[in-house]
């Protein structure tokens, strides 16, 4: 590999998410929120959901992380604001497979294709996994949970 | 005096000559772990094709050979850190036992609720956290040395973190995260002077300079083999003699027993009492080859050139916008850890990565050093004394790649 696949890490719909990331709030509203931390590389992040029966009506992410962790989260709450849970989950099992194999389904994904080139960066899968993980198990619980990957 | 035969030196080390993405390696993360000389590989594998045996016990010729050549690799060390016996000096997996050990076996029995331990806000978790535990296990109190925005001790009220309360203090002689060269001397003069005995973490100050307990007059002194070019999983504990033969038994076992009974056990004499079990053989005497090495170059020759690339990175640093250094101390060993503006450093690791240079990013396992700068982390390079000027230049190149790339 040459340094040149680096522009499939930092594609620019990553750098620019890292750079001006959207839904990036504090939800006081929030009927759902989860902590997520990375204790390796010092990512933590705290996503909110304001669900409306089995709609995602908000979803907003706050916290401190690396380029992919960040710019992940903000696409994130980009892609599943207004989803059913259904919907929201398909997406984050499709994310999933797109890290381990190329087999993803680009019509689910969209724009989150951008994140598949965390693939050949091994050490960076749980950054760009991170706020997924926090959604999910946000969604799963009316409390407040932390998650951890390292 | 002389400078270092770069060419040769790096022909010992094989791991240094080969590629990484098509570009040659750059190894700058010699903090986390060193990379080994041939001298010290091939100590470990001619000490299993040839002399392997367990230790003081058997009475044939293997088991002599693999008793006589660990011990000594004690005697190297003994002469390495000028401890006055070999019986000061207890082989461990690391400092991190070393300091368990201490906290196990020489503090806990006189620790009571409402005494204090006292360590520094740069240390690293190993010198942290068996404190911690130890403290929270008696309900004494962990007191923290403060720290400057250089990254120096604040020594400003150091006389009254001196209590008749604290049982001991622990300090590292150089920060992991920052570098910093601690004045540990004149530390450990005044904690004496008010009664407080002392172990100093000298992982990170071995690598780089000259050790001598002697002149220090440390208590206790702890370091671990794989940051000085040895294996790793060996390490030592140096304490006084007085002191250690006055402390309990860490582990049980063999080898740290003189006889056993079901009534009473009686424990063998130093160093053995401390090394229940089959110890680490290879490691001990490849730890042996790494101070045999060290000393082959010279230890004053290769702190000179480590602070050249020091003295040069820090300049070059400097100079580029957008790179903030975290640790500026007036007295350092050759870390360097920095910032770049808008960057994060895990993202900073990756494309440096791609450019064949190894460094580490994260907190160092120093995470109050990253909670007192206000950062999740940092990108440290940390130099040995194999490493080039052309390397500098290299870290120099990667810090502007990543600017490019997040400009």
């Amino acid at each position: 590999m040459s340094a040149g696949d680096l522009r499939d890490l930092y594609q620019q719909v990553i750098m620019d998410h890292n750079k001006k990331p959207r839904n990036f709030r504090e939800m006081l509203d929030a009927n759902h929120f989860a902590h997520g931390n990375n204790p390796l590389c010092g990512d933590a992040l705290v996503v909110y959901v304001k669900m409306a029966g089995d709609v995602i009506e908000d979803i907003s992410f706050q916290g401190s992380g690396c380029a992919i962790s960040v710019a992940s989260a903000s696409l994130m709450t980009e892609t599943i604001k207004g989803k059913t849970i259904e919907q929201a989950e398909e997406v984050y099992q499709q994310v999933h497979k797109q890290m381990t194999d190329e087999d993803a389904d680009p019509a689910i994904l969209g724009k989150l294709e951008v994140l598949g080139g965390v693939r050949e960066f091994p050490a960076r899968v749980k950054c760009a996994t991170l706020s997924w993980h926090t959604m999910h198990t946000a969604m799963e619980s009316d409390h407040d949970i932390s998650v951890t990957t390292e | 005096m002389m400078s270092l035969d770069l060419t040769a030196i790096r022909k010992d080390f094989p791991i240094l000559d080969q590629m990484i993405y098509d570009q040659p390696l750059v190894y700058l993360d010699n903090a986390a772990t060193s990379q080994k000389p041939v001298q010290v590989i091939d100590a470990v594998a001619n000490y299993y094709r040839q002399d392997n045996a367990n230790i003081h016990r058997g009475v044939h010729r293997l088991s002599q050979r693999a008793t006589d050549a660990y011990e000594g690799a004690r005697s190297k060390v003994r002469d390495f850190i000028n401890a006055k016996s070999d019986k000061e000096v207890i082989f461990v997996r690391g400092a991190t036992e070393a300091i368990n050990l201490v906290a196990h076996s020489f503090v806990r029995p006189m620790l009571n609720a409402g005494d204090e331990i006292l360590v520094s806000h740069m240390e690293h978790h190993a010198n942290i956290v068996p404190w911690q535990m130890l403290c929270d296990e008696v309900g004494a109190k962990l007191v923290v040395i403060p720290m400057t925005e250089r990254g120096e001790l604040d020594l400003s009220s150091f006389d009254d973190l001196l209590t008749s309360k604290t049982k001991i203090m622990a300090v590292g002689q150089v920060s992991n995260a920052l570098g910093t060269i601690n004045p540990v001397k004149m530390m450990i003069d005044k904690a004496h002077a008010k009664g407080i005995p002392v172990l100093i973490d000298g992982a990170q100050a071995v690598p780089h300079m000259p050790a001598d307990v002697q002149d220090l007059d440390c208590d206790f002194y702890v370091f671990s083999g794989h940051k000085m070019f040895a294996p790793t999983g060996i390490g030592v504990l140096y304490g006084k003699q007085d002191l250690l033969e006055e402390m309990v038994p860490w582990q049980g076992g063999g080898d740290m027993i003189l006889s056993v009974s079901f009534e009473n056990t009686q424990y063998n004499e130093l160093p053995y009492k401390f090394e229940a079990g089959t110890p680490n053989i290879a490691g001990t005497i490849g730890l042996g080859a790494a101070i045999d090495y060290m000393n082959s170059i010279g230890i004053e020759a290769l702190a000179q050139h480590e602070h050249d690339l020091l003295v040069q990175a820090t300049n070059k640093l400097t100079a580029l916008d957008g790179v903030r250094i975290i640790g500026t101390a007036e007295h350092k060993a050759s870390v360097l850890s920095f910032m770049i503006d808008g960057v994060h450093p895990h993202d900073v690791g990756t494309i440096f990565d791609q450019q064949g240079v190894a460094i580490r990013t994260g907190h160092h396992c120093a995470q109050p050093v990253m909670q007192f700068f206000g950062i999740p982390a940092t990108a440290r390079a940390s130099f040995a004394f194999y490493n080039t000027m052309e390397e500098v230049d290299a870290l120099v190149d990667a810090i502007q790649k990543v600017q490019e790339l997040f400009a």
